[in-house]
């Protein structure tokens, strides 16, 4: 699997994604600067990992989406390559256009840091091919502005096309607003774009994949990946 | 010439940065708060005299980085 991290300042989450794509993987990311207009050749998977860019200053990820790097993301995924937006990279899609709605201020003010449960919704993409629908995860969260809304009739599309991928739940799987860390309409923590290649979710699976973490329950999420892509080669 | 843009958050997206703001002067004990709504303000320095060409400037600003069509809408003043 070629995969590329795009770096943008601010960011500090790439390196946690590097790693865990060269363990699952078995090859190093490239490491992409937003400054750059091009991705490597041959890359099979664009990473936008978590972090801080530009401060956060505007909007969350607002002027990130806007770098010279995302004009070749954006043709990428006009191709149907994989792109993963995580947290801050899940902010970036939203304000760059590839994926609907928008990340508002966590309904309880606070930035929040800790382990959730999400509940996969779907196997059957390229990102969630490595668990089984309905199967609960934990992984962690660590942000402030995760709490996904769109317009009524997005959040109907997004539905109905089942394209919501991971939702925040109980331990056991149940939807229940007390495990809505953020407020999130509908519990949302991940959806896929129209076409199903772009997925933004805001936590973090690239830090549960090694006993050292603790649970690897996000270990799925990148050998699905590897596996969708051996098996399209 | 001097601009503003002002960005504020469309009716019925909820606030919690406006809300918290507005508990904060209840319990000031500021008389009369009902709702407070909280948005952003931008001053912007245009150069050139040309109000119409400001103008329309300061819509592109505003409609690719200033404000988020999906929860904010926007108001341009050329202020002179």
């Amino acid at each position: 699997m070629n995969s590329a991290v795009v770096v943008f300042p601010g960011i500090n989450r790439e390196r946690d994604m590097a790693r865990t794509l060269k363990l699952v993987s078995g090859s190093e990311p490239a490491m992409v600067w937003h400054a750059e207009t091009a991705l490597p050749s041959g890359t099979d998977l664009v990473v936008i990992p978590g972090g801080f860019s530009y401060g956060d200053y505007l909007r969350c990820g607002a002027i990130a989406a806007r770098s010279p790097i995302m004009d070749a993301v954006r043709a990428f995924a006009g191709q149907g390559g994989l792109v993963l937006g995580v947290c801050n990279g899940f902010q970036i899609l939203c304000e760059s256009g590839l994926l609907p709605g928008v990340l508002m201020r966590n309904q309880a003010l606070k930035f929040i840091c800790r382990d959730v449960y999400l509940r996969v919704e779907r196997s059957d993409t390229p990102f969630t091919r490595g668990y089984n629908a309905g199967q609960v995860v934990r992984v962690p969260v660590a942000h402030g502005e995760g709490n996904y809304i769109a317009d009524g009739e997005t959040i109907a599309r997004l539905e109905g096309e089942g394209r919501v991928l991971f939702r925040y739940a109980a331990p056991d799987g149940m939807i229940d607003p007390n495990w809505n860390h953020n407020g999130a309409i509908n519990a949302i923590a991940g959806i896929l774009n129209d076409r199903g290649n772009v997925l933004g979710m805001m936590p973090h699976p690239e830090n549960h994949v090694e006993p050292s973490m603790g649970p690897t329950d996000g270990r799925g999420l990148f050998a699905g990946l590897v596996d969708h892509l051996a098996r399209a080669a | 010439m001097k601009a503003r843009v002002t960005v504020t958050l469309k009716t019925g997206i909820l606030d919690p940065q406006g809300k918290a703001i507005e508990g904060a002067l209840k319990s000031l004990g500021v008389d009369g708060v009902a709702s407070v709504r909280q948005g952003k303000v931008f001053d912007i320095e245009i150069a050139g005299a040309d109000k119409s060409r400001a103008e329309a400037a300061l819509k592109d600003a505003a409609e690719k980085l200033l404000a988020n069509p999906v929860i904010e809408n926007y108001r341009i003043e050329v202020t002179g």
